[in-house]
């Protein structure tokens, strides 16, 4: 791996006691952020990059922590001293969403008006109120403008939205494996996800904490449902085939193919960790991202609101959001005259292929970050 | 004569373009063409590639790149979203030759065209002596060669003529990158090595 780890990190919590108005029309009265920096913000502020994460992402981007030495940042391969997004060039903010269950205000935080965990109760949060609450922890960091704000899938989403929300505090959008909103069978998938959470006996209508159980049956089922849609047909096929635990048939329903065997493992790992209701919000979230539906529809009307220049990215084997989508932003920037590049970049990883290391992938993101003028 | 950056048909392009122009260049490569182009003539400048190391030098070249197939048109752009729609060098590597033509003059008010003239007399004379041309305009062998088209200047002037496309300048060039100053068609298609179209159509 070119470059180097930017090394042990510590996250830091900011606490926010301005009520926030949410899309959905209810208020968060006071909430906390987890987020993470990496390298030093220079004196002009100008040289902060904002990385905002996917559904099961958080705060904890890059690096690791001291007495974690395991514990690896989610994009750790794409950031650090000689990596794309370069530590000693610029400043990087990764935080934890609203709503998410890595330590930021969400479902199973406590409710200050109940004394209990929110659960079913925590009000259902939007892609945009997500870049409200962003920008007031840049407010706090002193960030008045973000050199670039990047992020892949729901993260790339959250790059979008900012651009457009703050156009004057965006001067890069860096878009990776997203679309301008979801298909119907994107949000089909998420609504299977949904209901296997929202079936589960032990879901108790989102007030799971209370009788100290969780539903891991659903989410094992949510996770394993949309493992399969982040990966691509061919690259299963390669890893997995129909290659069996044991030599022969064992006519059940135990494990035998090994695909069925990973899928099981990557249910279980996530079910152990993960909020179910962070994870019913973040799909939600996705399902309503639909910045054009303020202009009737219209994206190239909505893009005329942005002022930054844009670096749009998609994968050829990634049939969650198809390159054909990112085409869909590429195609109202460019009718709004503004500087765009566009890769469509072949890896065999499916959706998952904007958390891979690739030389040519890597070498886009890099080269569009250095020509970035602080 | 020497020649900005070795291509003598970006000078004749270059005069082409107004300051504050908006300029599409398909099959850009490293988008040499449009960094001169932003450079001496300020225009807003996007450039369409297929290929991975030409996408990856025209971002290191700070250049507006979009990655496509030509072969399957231009989609992404608004009809007359440009003032010039740059084909250079390119044209005969394309198989939909109508359908780019086409596609140039819906995004496009006007489409500049160069490619390699194979009627030029080096050409003939290495087919007459026994072997496919190899020379500065066209300088591949025949079994590494991208192009898919062979034609010569008149061919495209009648294909012009067929599609009802209209030629408001040309300028053909020796193989020196020279200006041939002859007004005699046939003789012309002799002598250029390589031609340079400024094309409209009525609408």
């Amino acid at each position: 791996m070119p470059g180097q780890s930017v090394g042990a990190v510590q996250p830091q919590r900011a606490h926010f006691d301005q009520p926030l108005h949410l899309r959905s029309g209810g208020v968060l009265p006071a909430y906390d952020l987890v987020y993470e920096t990496y390298g030093t913000l220079n004196a002009a502020k100008s040289n902060a990059i904002l990385v905002c994460h996917a559904l099961s992402g958080h705060h904890h981007v890059a690096g690791h922590y001291a007495d974690q030495p395991d514990n690896i940042g989610w994009w750790d391969n794409i950031v650090g001293p000689g990596r794309p997004l370069d530590t000693d060039k610029f400043f990087i903010v990764g935080l934890n969403n609203l709503g998410g269950c890595h330590g930021s205000t969400g479902p199973s935080s406590l409710n200050p008006a109940t004394g209990k965990p929110w659960g079913a109760d925590f009000p259902i949060v939007a892609v945009n109120d997500w870049v409200h609450a962003q920008a007031r922890l840049a407010d706090l960091l002193g960030i008045d403008s973000w050199a670039a704000v990047m992020g892949g899938s729901l993260g790339g989403m959250q790059a979008l939205r900012w651009s457009i929300t703050f156009p004057e505090r965006v001067r890069n959008a860096i878009v990776i494996a997203a679309a301008p909103k979801l298909s119907a069978q994107n949000i089909a998938f998420n609504d299977v996800a949904r209901q296997a959470i929202l079936t589960d006996p032990d879901f108790h209508g989102g007030h799971y904490y209370e009788h100290n159980t969780r539903p891991v049956r659903g989410l094992r089922l949510a996770r394993m449902l949309g493992h399969i849609t982040y990966l691509s047909d061919d690259q299963m096929g390669e890893k997995f085939g129909r290659e069996l635990r044991n030599s022969a048939f064992s006519f059940g329903y135990g494990v035998e193919f090994e695909v069925e065997s990973y899928l099981r493992y990557q249910g279980d790992k996530f079910a152990g960790y993960f909020d179910a209701n962070t994870y019913l919000l973040m799909t939600k979230a996705l399902d309503y991202f639909d910045p054009s539906r303020e202009d009737d529809g219209n994206l190239t009307a909505t893009m005329a609101r942005t002022q930054a220049n844009f670096l749009i990215a998609s994968f050829t084997t990634d049939w969650r959001f198809t390159p054909a989508r990112s085409k869909e932003i590429v195609a109202a920037l460019l009718a709004n005259g503004r500087n765009v590049s566009y890769a469509e970049i072949d890896l065999n990883f499916g959706h998952d292929s904007f958390l891979m290391e690739d030389a040519h992938y890597h070498g886009v993101v890099d080269a569009y970050l250095r020509n970035i003028k602080l | 004569m020497t020649h900005t950056l070795g291509r003598p048909d970006f000078e004749v392009i270059a005069g082409w373009v107004e300051p504050g122009h908006r300029v599409l260049d398909l099959g850009c490569g490293d988008g040499t063409l449009l960094k001169h182009l932003i450079e001496t003539r300020g225009v807003h400048g996007v450039g369409v590639e297929i290929d991975d190391a030409n996408i990856l030098a025209a971002i290191k070249n700070g250049i507006n790149i979009i990655q496509g197939n030509l072969e399957r048109g231009l989609d992404e752009f608004a009809d007359q979203a440009f003032d010039h729609v740059v084909l250079s060098r390119t044209l005969q590597t394309v198989r939909h030759t109508e359908g780019i033509l086409r596609e140039m003059l819906r995004v496009g008010r006007e489409a500049v065209v160069s490619f390699p003239n194979f009627a030029y007399w080096k050409n003939l004379r290495s087919v007459l002596d026994g072997r496919m041309p190899v020379s500065e305009d066209l300088p591949y062998q025949w079994y590494d060669s991208p192009n898919v088209r062979f034609f010569t200047l008149l061919d495209f002037e009648a294909l012009c003529e067929q599609m009802g496309l209209i030629i408001r300048e040309r300028h053909v060039l020796d193989e020196d990158g020279n200006i041939v100053h002859n007004t005699d068609n046939r003789e012309i298609n002799f002598l250029g090595s390589l031609a340079v179209y400024r094309l409209t159509q009525n609408r």
